[in-house]
């Protein structure tokens, strides 16, 4: 039973990291049908922007939480500002051109991103400063889940009903469901759709640069290339859920981690991710649009 | 030439980036040693840089500006583009075609066998290209996991070869069956599924496959690969390097003429035909008594079949494969080849993979900035061209009513 | 107009193959391949200033036999797919010995080609077993010793020294990592003195590791013995240290680097890894070290001193030879002993360099330490 627990709480740790990645591109897909590739590296900008900030608080004598919000904080801003400038530059001239046009566009970010942060910072991977520590009161039960992990858990259920009551209520939210639902027709209510676009791309970009942050805390190292598996992993955990749907994004990040962390508990990791693509194709043949997705009437 | 104001924009763009690139590219620390480094130089690089590149972005757009008044003022008459000219006057397509056979045939006497070796590679990317676009381009269809079937040709090949000494002949339509087999097992589970989800069942299809054979030593020999695979043969003649890479050459040239010739042919046919319509519109294609499941899987089956083909060739090439050469980034740029080509277009496929395969090929010397600017070459062309290098312009018929012209 | 542009385009051509072999007719060309960019090029860049240093040592010496030695060097990123192209460019540029690759693969890729065209190549690192021991490259040398040799030395520690009875064998899929690990269970379960509890592969790159963590634990084993690169384990170590797992972690050269230290931090104190032998205390060594510092202004990377060797060795059975001839070569190399920083070597005649072993290193202070 305990090794029940200890792998539950291990996949619901990967399925929130996942699942915070994963509603970037959800709600980038909802509003413009795009598959942001790129999202990937900004998690790993995220995550490299607090490894930076971090590090130079800790030099200069910080206390540990301020060190922790503030880099979370410019975590948060600049990943933000790399999403924003990046739909401004490569996504927004491209929003009347074929779609692929738009996605090979992407993964040309993508590539970019990765060798910017490899040439302006380092090669190698980069140790990085344990900014959630260990919290007495766990001791107990440090063998079965760390501080760590209980850290993460509240942070992303926080920002997941965070991100709900900004959807559900305000103007901002409002406006982003309904320029998801039909963007013409949202232009034509007088709703700025080029602003709801940045918007959900800052968003996006900062929830995931605050799992970028989490997760290089929880294992300790940090280099370029992180983004891409990350990237591609929360990819197929937000069309688990039905792409579109942001609630389906969380559940399909939390499908995806808790399988892979019984895939290997109970059969082997060596076929973990075989697992995992294997589930989603099964999910699809069943459920074509995912487990929360609508199915769309087609007009004819 | 700018006005006040188009400065002041340029000036907010470099601060901009000043700010975007800070973190990352002014500070540098090292985490053992404790120390800060504080890379000023860049900042000012930066902001000098983007200044100048958003002048120049804002020059373009004057010049289309003003373009587009002389256009509306009747002085400018729209010219098609001189590369679809030569595309529809069969008298000019010919010719480009012959200059263009004639310089690939004398190709590896004018260069080197390292050029000749690339030029081998950009080839096989060209049918890499042309399989995948008949998914794609044709059909409509996003395949993310186009590789996994480049690695069921290759490991027939190196397999068949090391058990029972089978040769690259007889390996070559084994190869291409096998491909076309497990792109029909593909495509059961997802005739069902559209647009993005295919996308992404696609991509795990072709993940799977890699990792089986990174996993199941007994059947792959795992991830140490196979090595030793024969070359092709040449009625039992032993080559010698510069002779092996020279007949490979050869064979692949024909064998990309005749990938052209059998796509250009498919194209035109009934299958063709409903491929474009599959992807035009796939309700009004059923109405139109086309059969939804068997399009599909042959568009499925056809592409896979070329990539089993060059996988075959691949293995041939290196004489040794492991499964780290069929990631995802490798569909991924093949993909690449198809939109930045131009969609649909055989000549673009061929353009796209030229250029993206000598590209980095070419850019070497620019050593570690290489992969930045092959990113940067990706989105540049695509913000500037979002149509491909040849776009692929439908077939259309021109009326011509008694008076004057008139263009539907 | 056409044939106008043919008819430069023969004439630069013809120009440029009239002046090829005028040029190499005076240098000994020394290739160095391997991973010089990418996330693998901390493996491969310490071998091109080893061959830097050589090479200017040697030419500011007066060559070999009066002629310069001249440095091609050429990028594989570790891709055995590129590394048929590098190969191809070093052979078409006339190369007559090489230094590389680094990785397996792609050494395992290259080679055919440089035999063909009749060079020798050593490798300061490529450590699969299969390329010297299935005798299907006769080309080729290394100044480092092999996979099972490593796996060897790693199995005996565990059973002999510590006295280990339940080891769980962890790779990262890869080629090095997963072909080492095969060895250390075969040579476990032959020694008939341990039972492997756990054999698995992780995947490199994955968010993290702690269901495998997990798992370890109720394997209930004493050590692992994990094949693979320093990132995964600095992950895997980190990960089990915070589950409060005090299971011993061996592992192999891909860990003992110091970049492992450097991530894993205080996590990595009492790791056990194998490396090549020690040979600091060898002058020549200390000399080589110091050149580099003189001439980079740091602290030679991974498989400095096997490349620095390497080059040595390559040249001196050039000049030995009196020949770039590979049977010359190959001669050459087999029967003259060669005094480098990794020791005074000579090699058999499947490629595998005599006198060069794995010892055991504990990471103590921050710092790997020879276990005695």
């Amino acid at each position: 039973m305990e090794y029940f627990i200890e792998l539950f709480f291990s996949g619901l740790t990967r399925g929130s990291i996942y699942a915070l990645i994963a509603l970037g591109y959800t709600m980038v897909y909802g509003i413009i049908g795009l598959i942001n590739f790129a999202h990937g590296e900004i998690y790993m900008i995220g995550a490299f922007t607090s490894f930076v900030v971090a590090t130079v608080l800790s030099i200069y004598g910080f206390p540990l939480l301020s060190i922790v919000l503030l880099a979370g904080l410019a975590a948060a801003v600049w990943s933000a500002s790399y999403g924003y400038t990046i739909e401004k530059i490569a996504y927004q001239p491209l929003r009347q051109a074929p779609r692929l046009s738009a996605l090979i566009s992407a993964i040309g970010m993508s590539i970019f991103l990765q060798n910017y942060v490899l040439l302006a910072q380092s090669s190698d991977f980069q140790p990085f400063p344990e900014l959630i520590p260990d919290f007495d009161f766990m001791e107990p039960y440090a063998h079965v889940v760390g501080s760590a992990e209980i850290v993460i858990l509240l942070v992303t259920a926080l920002m997941m009903v965070g991100l709900t009551l900004l959807i559900k209520f305000s103007r901002i939210g409002k406006a982003m469901r309904a320029t998801s639902q039909d963007r013409t027709m949202a232009m034509l209510v007088g709703i700025d759709v080029n602003r709801v676009i940045s918007m959900t791309f800052i968003i996006g970009s900062a929830l995931a640069a605050v799992g970028g942050m989490l997760i290089a805390s929880h294992i300790g190292q940090i280099n370029f290339f992180i983004g891409f598996i990350a990237g591609i992993k929360a990819f197929t955990a937000a069309v688990l859920g039905g792409i579109g749907s942001i609630p389906g994004a969380v559940l399909g990040g939390f499908v995806l981690g808790l399988t892979e962390s019984f895939a290997t508990g109970y059969v082997s990791s060596d076929y973990e991710d075989v697992f995992a693509f294997s589930l989603l194709v099964l999910i699809l043949i069943f459920k074509p649009a995912g487990l929360l997705g609508r199915e769309e009437a087609q007009k004819v | 030439m700018f006005s006040l104001q188009q400065l002041k924009k340029s000036l907010l763009v470099s601060l901009w980036f000043a700010f975007l690139t800070f973190p990352l590219l002014v500070i540098r620390v090292d985490p053992i040693e404790r120390t800060v480094q504080w890379r000023w130089e860049n900042m000012a690089l930066v902001a000098i840089g983007s200044f100048l590149v958003s002048l120049l972005v804002r020059l373009f757009y004057l010049h289309q500006e003003h373009r587009r008044t002389r256009k509306a003022a009747g002085k400018l008459v729209d010219r098609e583009p001189l590369i679809q000219v030569i595309l529809r006057e069969p008298k000019y397509l010919y010719t480009l075609s012959g200059v263009m056979l004639i310089c690939a045939l004398i190709f590896p006497h004018l260069f080197s066998t390292y050029q000749t070796n690339i030029m081998i590679t950009a080839l096989m990317y060209v049918m890499l290209g042309l399989g995948l676009n008949i998914v794609v381009g044709l059909a409509g269809l996003l395949d993310l996991g186009y590789v996994a079937f480049y690695a069921v040709g290759a490991y027939s090949y190196a397999l068949l070869n090391y058990h029972f000494d089978i040769g690259f002949w007889l390996a070559l339509p084994i190869g291409a069956l096998l491909a076309a087999l497990f792109g029909v097992l593909l495509g059961f589970p997802v005739l069902r599924l559209r647009g993005d989800y295919l996308a992404i069942v696609t991509l795990g299809f072709g993940e799977i496959i890699r990792l089986i054979l990174e996993n199941w030593n007994e059947f792959s020999q795992g991830p140490s690969g196979i090595s030793n695979i024969s070359r092709p043969g040449l009625f039992g003649i032993e080559l010698s390097l510069d002779g092996a890479i020279l007949y490979l050459y050869y064979l692949m040239i024909a064998l990309v003429i005749f990938t052209i010739f059998v796509v250009n042919r498919l194209q035109d046919s009934r299958i063709g035909r409903a491929w474009v319509a599959l992807r035009e519109d796939e309700i009004a294609c059923q109405a139109m008594g086309i059969d939804k499941r068997k399009t599909k899987l042959t568009a499925f089956a056809l592409g896979a079949t070329w990539a089993g083909m060059v996988g075959v060739i691949f293995a041939a090439k290196t004489t040794f494969i492991n499964p780290a050469s069929f990631t995802f980034l490798e569909s991924a740029i093949i993909l690449c080849i198809v939109v930045l080509g131009g969609m649909g277009s055989i000549f673009g496929v061929i353009v796209g993979a030229l250029i993206l395969i000598l590209l980095p090929e070419y850019l070497r010397a620019l050593s570690d900035y290489r992969m930045l600017a092959f990113g940067a070459v990706l989105v540049t062309m695509m913000i500037f061209r979002p149509q491909g290098v040849v776009a692929n312009i439908r077939r259309s018929y021109q009326f011509k009513s008694q008076s004057q012209g008139v263009r539907r | 107009m056409n044939k106008r542009v043919t008819q430069k385009l023969l004439a630069a051509a013809l120009g440029f193959s009239l002046t090829t072999p005028l040029m190499a007719a005076d240098t000994i060309k020394l290739g160095v391949a391997g991973a010089h960019s990418g996330d693998l090029a901390s493996y491969g860049l310490p071998s091109v200033n080893a061959a830097k240093l050589v090479v200017e040592k040697i030419n500011a010496a007066g060559g070999i036999d009066g002629k310069m030695v001249e440095l091609l060097v050429e990028d594989d990123v570790c891709k055995p797919e590129v590394a048929t192209n590098t190969a191809t460019k070093l052979v078409s540029d006339g190369v007559h010995v090489v230094l590389g690759h680094i990785c397996s693969g792609a050494t395992k890729a290259a080679l055919p080609i440089y035999n063909n065209a009749g060079v020798v190549v050593m490798s300061p690192s490529a450590t699969n077993p299969a390329l010297t021991q299935s005798g299907e490259y006769p080309n080729f040398y290394r100044t480092i010793a092999s996979d099972d040799a490593q796996a060897r030395t790693e199995v005996d520690f565990a059973l002999n020294t510590l006295g280990l009875t339940k080891i769980a064998v962890i790779h990262d899929k890869g080629d090095y990592g997963k072909g080492l690990a095969e060895f250390a269970k075969e040579f476990l379960e032959k020694s008939g003195k341990a039972e492997v509890t756990l054999f698995e592969g992780v995947t490199p790159g994955a968010v993290d590791y702690s269901a495998v963590v997990q798992k370890i634990k109720r394997s209930g084993a004493e050590a692992v013995i994990f094949g693979g690169y320093h990132p995964e384990a600095s992950k895997i170590i980190t990960q089990m240290r915070k589950k409060r797992m005090d299971t011993i972690f061996i592992s192999d050269d891909g860990v003992k680097d110091d970049t492992f230290i450097k991530v894993a931090g205080k996590y990595a104190e009492g790791v056990y890894a194998t490396g090549p032998k020690d040979t600091s205390s060898n002058p020549l060594s200390k000399q080589a070290v110091a050149e580099h510092k003189e001439k980079f202004g740091s602290d030679p990377g991974a498989f400095y001193e096997n490349a620095y060797a390497a080059a040595l060795a390559l040249l001196n059975a050039i000049d030995k030879a009196d020949s770039t001839e590979m049977a010359a070569v190959r001669n050459a190399l087999q029967n003259n002993d060669v005094d480098t920083p990794v020791g005074t070597i000579r090699f058999d005649a499947m490629g595998d360099a005599l006198g060069v072993g794995f010892a055991m290193y504990q990471v103590k202070d921050g710092q790997y330490v020879e276990v005695k």
